[in-house]
């Protein structure tokens, strides 16, 4: 218990910035209208795949002989780039739907 | 010098996000949004290439390539209607990255860093999750995999007993190399039995909330390196994606408790 107080005071800034990012989070599409849901999810989805940034930190740190990590890393690597491409990819997929069509209020 | 530059442009990264985000939520700007959203990855992902010592860049490029081809094909490939099944599909992925990641990290963690051992545990618990209950989503609005009940009790044991063992890893402050693929294992039942039970029209929703949990894990695996653009991104999707749930149960008038436990409740009567 000790040590997990001594971490959060270790690491105030993240806690900081973790705080205030749900806040953004929550308050940046607080107004979005029903039509939007699933292409916000999706792009969301695409966001989340950041992850990728600690993929190739992970993969790029390991030794080149430790063959489990660098399978392991490398997946890792593979997984979270499909998440952000084909994430990326299928919400301009739906958006472009919203390109014909005078735009709602 | 370049540890500043890639900071900096870790930081750019996270304002686009959310300008990228906020411009999603209107439909003049959505595609605007996106593609603004895309570049911030862009340049988060170009900036991690700069990161000192890194190593093995031909096998990174070489995942990331298979990514891309993939990931665009998937996402060109795929008919209007079976939108949310992929969402879910790249949602799954990024949370097993997210578990893979902190399998391998669990190699090299000093057993004495107990706080940086508790949020890798929540890194490979909640990406797990995320994983296996995303396939199971998938499957199910695919209509490969038909509802079955399953008591909502042996659900929660088994998340119970998972958290358990990873806290039991934790404080034994030894290396439990065994230990810790039994909790990534049960986590990956726990998210089968979770989704499992739930409705195929409630599925929407039930993705929503794993996206917001995959956001989670990104943001631990952020604490993990000490790296702002995967924390705020990642939390940033995380409460994004639960309030969006929430919006998401309610224009269907659920309620998300009514949608995620209602089915349990009659399983458990027997």
């Amino acid at each position: 218990m000790e040590d997990i107080i001594q971490y959060i005071s270790e690491n105030q800034q993240e806690f900081y910035v973790f705080i205030l990012a749900v806040f953004v989070g929550i308050e940046v599409i607080s107004k979005v209208p029903t039509v939007l849901h699933t292409p916000l999810m999706s792009g969301s989805n695409a966001l989340s795949g950041v992850v990728i940034v600690g993929s190739i930190i992970v993969l790029g740190k390991t030794a080149p002989d430790n063959y489990a990590a660098l399978t392991l890393g490398f997946f890792a690597v593979l997984l979270a780039t499909l998440n952000v491409v084909g994430g990326f990819a299928v919400t301009n997929r739906m958006l472009e739907m919203f390109k014909k069509k005078p735009a709602k209020k | 010098m370049i540890l500043y530059i890639i900071d900096i442009c870790y930081l750019v990264a996270v304002v686009l996000f959310i300008l990228g985000i906020k411009l999603m939520s209107h439909p003049d700007t959505a595609r605007r949004g996106n593609g603004i959203a895309l570049s911030g990855m862009i340049l988060a992902i170009v900036a991690s290439f700069f990161t000192p010592g890194l190593n093995n860049i031909i096998l990174i490029l070489v995942a990331m390539a298979l990514g891309t081809v993939g990931g665009l094909y998937f996402a060109k490939s795929v008919k209007m209607t079976a939108m949310p099944q992929l969402v879910s599909f790249f949602n799954g992925m990024g949370g097993a990255a997210a578990a893979l990641i902190g399998l391998v990290e669990y190699g090299d963690l000093p057993v004495d860093e107990v706080g940086k051992g508790a949020v890798l545990m929540a890194s490979l618990v909640i990406g797990s999750i995320s994983f296996s209950g995303s396939m199971i989503a998938m499957g199910k609005l695919q209509g490969v995999i038909k509802d079955i009940r399953i008591n909502k009790m042996l659900g929660f044991t088994i998340l119970a007993v998972a958290v358990a063992l990873a806290v039991y890893i934790i404080a034994s402050g030894q290396p439990q190399p065994v230990l810790v693929y039994v909790v990534v294992l049960l986590a990956l039942v726990y998210g089968l039995a979770f989704v499992y039970p739930i409705g195929g029209a409630d599925m929407p929703v039930v993705i929503s909330l794993l996206n917001s949990l995959t956001g989670v894990t990104a943001a631990t695996t952020g604490l993990l390196y000490d790296n702002k653009v995967m924390l705020m991104g990642g939390i940033l999707v995380g409460s994004a994606g639960l309030l969006l749930t929430l919006l998401m149960a309610k224009a269907m008038n659920r309620s998300v408790a009514n949608i995620l436990f209602t089915s349990f409740g009659t399983a458990a009567g027997g």
